[in-house]
């Protein structure tokens, strides 16, 4: 049976992470249902990293209640969680948080290596058309350092497409990148979200975090917004041209970075 | 009612040896380093219990990846220290032999000799010297390289690719430091031992090799080598530990990094040499 919601919110107070927690969205009630593409905007600062951290899983809510895939995320086991976390990828903002160690190849392998118990070269195979979707076959030998900095983001984006996630947030994914960088992220993300025949055409729920939103008002379906610590869903694309909230209208039209 | 002045003492009152108050700047200098001492057990008896629970609940998960990093760090920790182990095997059995095997000769008792190369060589300074040399060859490598990735944030990629950070990185240096303690210790020992006769022997000191061998057999039990196991395996475990729980247990900025790794050096340096004083306790007990 299809899951219709994988990921819920209700009444969640989000804390950063790290000792101090700071309360950085509070009543948050969010539904996320398979095949959406939601788009939360907000200023720099206002909280949608660990809105989406804690979305994904990766930081407990403060308070309130949160579940994957419908079931509670606090009450799991850690091999339910870690079978949970596999059917989630998650693009790391400003770089993708790459391991520095390995190649691009290797990055994209790690995750299928360890949880499928392969080699590397046994996972090539799959490795290849991930990398080559990221449209990144001639740096799959080299390590980080000496890739295009702008790439870094696609690297971590095939590294979170690996496993093949049913739920894919990413984490101002356009933030840095020249309009035609921008132009291969919306396109890319419109194929996965419409069912990328790498991945047996299957539609991959997407979440975006991003300081801008105009960008993507022609490419996402849901749209929400962070500010002042509060959760405003904003609706669908139509609703958008009659939105009233002043930072909403101003991030839909703003010019700025992957307009 | 008294008040403290602030860093001032009473002067001894006359029959009395002892200052009356103890400032209280003193007192609260000494209880913040008790305070940071006994936050620093703590943290690190769990981690360290943490990262065996995980070595041994884990142990068959994902060999593939994680074998291979065992014998990397192996390689690392062990066969690239080879050379130098041996350089220091060669030059502790000089000395030892050296400074003993003189003293004996002039109140004859070379037949001491292969029992003082136990005590000391194969009890005490073999183990020792090989995990100091370990631990400034990788440990401080080891905090700068987790701390730089906890710094960067590669510890919470690893957490949602849903793979265990203390399985990745901790356990394969856990085994592999651990294995390689034992065995540059094995081999530094051998070293020692045999530098040891060629300096008796180029000094013309009348001992035969089969007895100073003979010496050595007599003087070594069986657990002798339960004990050098067990002790090199510790301090290659104390190592990994107090390095990988330096470089991963806190979040660290780039600029903290050198100064963790210097604090994860001399505690594990402390760590070892009090559980060499347990070691002591158990040698004489035996």
């Amino acid at each position: 049976m299809e899951e219709t919601s994988v990921m819920e919110m209700q009444q969640v107070a989000v804390a950063s992470a790290g000792p101090k927690k700071i309360v950085r969205a509070e009543d948050v009630n969010w539904s996320v249902a398979a095949k959406d593409f939601w788009v939360v905007g907000g200023l720099p600062g206002a909280g949608k990293s660990d809105l989406l951290a804690t979305a994904a899983g990766l930081i407990p809510p403060e308070r309130g209640k949160h579940t994957l895939f419908g079931k509670e995320a606090n009450a799991l086991t850690e091999e339910e969680l870690v079978e949970l976390r596999a059917r989630i990828g998650f693009v790391f903002s400003y770089g993708g948080r790459l391991f520095q160690h390995l190649t691009v190849a290797e990055n994209v392998a790690l995750p299928i290596c360890y949880h499928q118990n392969i080699s590397p070269a046994e996972a090539a195979n799959r490795v290849e058309p991930i990398v080559e979707l990221a449209g990144l076959s001639e740096y799959g030998h080299l390590r980080p350092d000496w890739v295009p900095r702008y790439l870094h983001p696609r690297v971590a984006l095939a590294r979170a497409m690996a496993l093949a996630p049913d739920l894919l947030f990413l984490d101002n994914p356009l933030a840095g990148l020249a309009p035609r960088e921008s132009r291969w992220w919306l396109d890319l993300l419109d194929q996965l979200a419409a069912g990328h025949p790498l991945f047996e055409k299957k539609p991959m729920t997407l979440v975006v975090g991003t300081d801008h939103l105009r960008p993507w008002r022609e490419h996402g379906r849901q749209f929400a917004l962070i500010q002042d610590k509060h959760w405003f869903a904003l609706g669908d694309r139509a609703a958008l041209s009659s939105i009233s909230n002043p930072l909403a209208r101003e991030l839909l039209t703003a010019e700025g970075f992957g307009n | 009612m008294p008040t403290f002045s602030s860093g001032a003492t009473d002067a001894p009152s006359e029959g009395n040896l002892f200052p009356a108050r103890i400032p209280r700047r003193f007192l609260n200098a000494v209880g913040r380093v008790l305070l940071g001492l006994t936050n620093t057990i703590h943290g690190l008896g769990a981690f360290i219990l943490i990262s065996l629970g995980v070595a041994l609940t884990k142990s068959g998960l994902a060999p593939r990846v994680i074998r291979p990093l065992i014998r990397s760090q192996i390689y690392r920790a062990g066969v690239r220290l080879l050379p130098m182990v041996g350089f220091l095997g060669f030059a502790l059995g000089f000395v030892v032999i050296g400074q003993t095997v003189s003293l004996l000769s002039r109140v004859g008792a070379t037949k001491y000799a292969g029992l003082i190369m136990v005590s000391s060589i194969v009890r005490e300074l073999g183990p020792l010297a090989t995990t100091l040399l370990v631990l400034a060859r990788v440990g401080t490598a080891t905090v700068i390289e987790l701390g730089t990735s906890r710094a960067m944030g590669e510890v919470e990629a690893l957490e949602a690719l849903a793979i265990d950070p203390i399985h990745y990185l901790v356990v394969p240096r856990l085994a592999g430091i651990a294995v390689a303690v034992s065995g540059l210790t094995v081999y530094l020992i051998l070293v020692a031992l045999i530098s040891g006769y060629l300096f008796a022997f180029v000094q013309d000191v009348p001992l035969r090799p089969e007895d100073y061998f003979g010496q050595i057999a007599a003087a070594l039990s069986w657990e002798d080598f339960v004990l050098l196991g067990i002790k090199t395996i510790s301090f290659g475990i104390i190592i990994a530990a107090v390095t990988c729980y330096h470089g991963l247990a806190q979040p660290l900025r780039l600029e903290e990094v050198s100064g963790a790794a210097t604090s994860a050096v001399m505690q594990s340096v402390v760590a070892c040499i009090i559980l060499d004083a347990i070691f002591i306790t158990v040698y004489l007990v035996m």
